[in-house]
């Protein structure tokens, strides 16, 4: 009899825990690597975004009295298991999703437009997918790969005396050879062809990340003025490294935002000094916000980030992007007078995203990073980036907010997005109206 | 015609354009040859003891070097952590031989190469666990392998020879002989040679099967320690280091499965290969063609050999 009446009180407890929590919480999955060969840049990252969030949880009891329920999925930065995530996650019914691997985000960018789930991949992904006629679901801000490529010639142009100086010049890319490495390729082909310069490609197959002495023989070989890196996990270090090896000068080699960590140039030592990336947020730990987190989460022992990591540049990198979820989160809650929003309802937020300096101040982060302004039409912003260079133990800023070459950008991303719609009919015609303050 | 000219003239008139970059390009590819021989001999030894392939190779050569650099972090001196990272490879040693080998003794093949697959991921759990997920640096300046770069000035350019290069083709270079001399010299070596040839003649004359199996896979582990230091030095030391283990695979067809001097000479004949083709031809194919360039090399020599360099030939009565 006691067992039977055990039994009956754990069913009706389960029967009323689940209801409870489905209906008093919103679901943000974040798909992560902590494992494998990427887990050099996908542990700060996955750290970086968990606590923000959980933060606001403890904090101010989740957003606008909701709390967030986080759950991470394993992907090992493999997009097969990326989709296996996003698959086995849907049925829970999450707001948005993060794949964190421009090869996931391909994957997942058809799927997400039927099941009409919010995509954000964050300054990564498919660049196209910044047009919201096209894309309705998906979000790319702050700026697209092909933004950031525009800035780093801008910037090496700047260097060189101006474009026209390009003119006959060399510029090396040495890529991860997959979805994310190639992304950026179609607009250097055509810089190049604008400006008058050579493009020497240099693909770094994933099974030879840390293999890479052939290729910068190459480069030694070809002598670019410039080397443009477009690496992650493992790649980045190593080429660092490799690059010293030959003495290429350091301070002629940028990599994207997602060559920057300090894991990246350190174990260069001194001969990574010089190394220059892009970036689009800020590193340290002193913003309120920051400290926030560390009281909030680190330090009860709710966090896997050691104390030492707080302030890292992927680590900030995650915050920023839990920071634009959030605010989404937020501008939904406003839009629709909800306070559980949905994925619909997050996709208005998504598209009437403004996040001032003024706010990023209110939100204890001043100057953590430029502002975001996304629209209905336009999912991305293309904001600017500055250059930091690494001085053997951390990054400086070394230059001003570099805005990309819209002029050049835009024309390539209207016709990739026409591109991509037609090689996959059918392909969801935009139904969702546009709010009146996107 | 003009594409014969980049294939079959133009490498070889850069050849002698620019012989200093000829001898960079052998240079690194004698490194890296050095370390897949290394690699493969990890492979070579367990497969020879116990007619296991062994594709715990890699993540022992992860788990190795974690160990290490582990141990420094919370604080033990380098040489006290490169012994005790000596002492976990033994334990590991034993636990495999315990835990996996001994139940599945007489199974097929198969079987035991499957197990090798489960202790695959139970390093992978473990040393996750255990270190986590972050890159490390090696500690190289700790152990005193030495760093930045000798410029020889030769043949109307330079030559950069990496100190820590040379440190790793002279270390690995001594593991291998020093393997080479265990094998042929020594009462242990003979044994492993007898088991390698027959399990069952091994046995009938007393030799302890359990006792030879921790011994290989102790080696195995020694071989993984010493490769982990010498590329977690070039590069870091992190889960990817796995990835590059995967190099052994064409070194073994091309080396045969069951030769330490087919590992060695399968070892640098990639590794030079796959250099000087990533170098003179690989822009022809658009670069980083290194990855199935080595599988192609191993290809065309299994064509005439296809036992490999070294090894065996099987001849089966049907």
């Amino acid at each position: 009899m006691r067992m039977k009446q055990l039994a009956l009180g754990v069913a009706l407890a389960g029967i009323m825990a689940a209801p409870a929590l489905a209906q008093n919480s919103i679901f943000v999955p974040l798909l992560t690597y902590r494992t494998g060969p990427f887990s050099n840049s996908g542990i700060p990252i996955a750290n970086g975004m968990h606590d923000y969030l959980a933060m606001l949880n403890e904090r101010d009891g989740g957003i606008g009295g909701v709390k967030l329920a986080i759950e991470e999925c394993e992907t090992g930065y493999k997009n097969e298991k990326g989709v296996e995530c996003y698959e086995a996650l849907k049925s829970k019914k999450p707001v948005v999703v993060n794949p964190y691997s421009t090869g996931i985000t391909l994957a997942l960018i058809p799927k997400a437009s039927v099941d009409h789930i919010p995509i954000l991949s964050m300054a990564y992904g498919l660049s196209a997918s910044a047009q919201g006629q096209d894309f309705p679901w998906i979000f790319n801000p702050p700026a697209t790969y092909w933004d950031g490529l525009s800035m780093i010639i801008k910037y090496i142009a700047d260097k060189e005396g101006g474009l026209a100086n390009l003119k006959g010049k060399t510029i090396g890319y040495i890529y991860f050879d997959g979805g994310y490495g190639l992304e950026p390729i179609p607009l250097l082909d055509q810089l190049a062809k604008d400006y008058g310069f050579t493009v020497k490609k240099y693909p770094v197959p994933p099974a030879d990340m840390q293999n890479q002495s052939g290729l910068w023989l190459n480069v030694r070989r070809d002598r670019p003025a410039w080397m443009i890196m477009w690496g992650w996990g493992a790649m980045n270090p190593t080429a660092v490294q490799e690059a010293a090896k030959i003495n290429y000068p350091m301070d002629h080699m940028i990599g994207v935002w997602w060559s920057g960590s300090e894991d990246d140039a350190r174990p260069a030592g001194a001969g990574g000094k010089g190394y220059l990336s892009l970036n689009f947020n800020s590193v340290g730990a002193n913003y309120p916000a920051i400290q926030d987190i560390q009281k909030y989460v680190i330090d009860k022992g709710n966090s896997q980030t050691a104390k030492d990591k707080v302030g890292d540049n992927f680590y900030n990198r995650g915050v920023m992007n839990s920071v634009i979820i959030a605010e989404a989160i937020r501008n939904a809650q406003q839009l629709t007078g909800k306070k559980e929003v949905n994925a619909e309802d997050l996709r208005r937020g998504f598209e009437t995203l403004k996040i001032t300096p003024e706010r990023w101040k209110e939100l204890g982060l001043e100057g953590f990073a430029g502002p975001v302004n996304v629209t209905c039409t336009d999912h991305n912003g293309h904001h600017a980036a500055y250059v930091q260079q690494w001085d053997g133990t951390k990054w400086v800023k070394v230059s001003d907010w570099i805005t990309p070459m819209k002029d050049k950008v835009q024309p390539l991303l209207d016709a990739a997005a026409q591109d991509y719609v037609t090689k996959n009919q059918p392909w969801p015609k935009r139904t969702e109206a546009c709010d009146k303050s996107s | 015609m003009d594409l014969l000219y980049q294939i079959f003239v133009d490498p070889f008139v850069q050849m002698g354009t620019a012989p200093d970059l000829l001898v960079q390009t052998l240079w690194e590819g004698l490194v890296s040859g050095v370390l897949y021989a290394l690699i493969a001999l990890g492979f070579v030894l367990i497969f020879k003891a116990s007619g296991v392939f062994n594709f715990a190779q890699g993540i022992m050569v992860v788990f190795a070097a974690l160990t290490l650099v582990g141990l420094y972090e919370k604080g033990v001196p380098a040489f006290l952590a490169l012994a005790l990272t000596i002492v976990v490879m033994l334990g590991l040693a034993v636990l495999v031989e315990r835990l996996m080998l001994r139940p599945l003794v007489n199974q097929p093949d198969i079987v035991l190469f499957m197990a090798t697959f489960g202790l695959t991921y139970v390093l992978i759990g473990l040393g996750e666990i255990i270190f986590g997920g972050d890159p490390k640096v090696m500690i190289a300046d700790q152990l005193y392998l030495p760093r930045g770069a000798i410029d020889v000035n030769m043949l109307g350019g330079f030559v950069s020879l990496q100190k820590i290069d040379i440190a790793a083709a002279i270390i690995a270079s001594l593991m291998v002989a020093g393997l080479a001399v265990v094998f042929q010299k020594t009462r242990i070596g003979r044994a492993l040679r007898a088991v390698a040839d027959s399990h069952k003649a091994a046995l009938s004359v007393g030799i302890s099967l359990e006792q030879i199996w921790v011994v290989v896979w102790f080696a195995a582990g020694i071989v993984a320690l010493a490769t982990g230091i010498m590329w977690g030095a070039r590069s870091n030391v992190s889960f990817a280091l796995e990835i590059v283990s995967l190099k052994a695979l064409p070194v073994l067809i091309l080396g045969g499965l069951t030769s330490i001097p087919g590992a060695i000479v399968g070892g640098i004949i990639i590794g030079v290969g796959e250099k000087l083709g990533e170098f003179y031809w690989g822009p022809l194919l658009g670069s980083g063609i290194e990855s199935w360039l080595a599988y192609v090399i191993a290809l065309i020599f299994l064509l005439f050999r296809p036992q490999g360099l070294f090894g065996e030939r099987i001849i089966e009565r049907i």
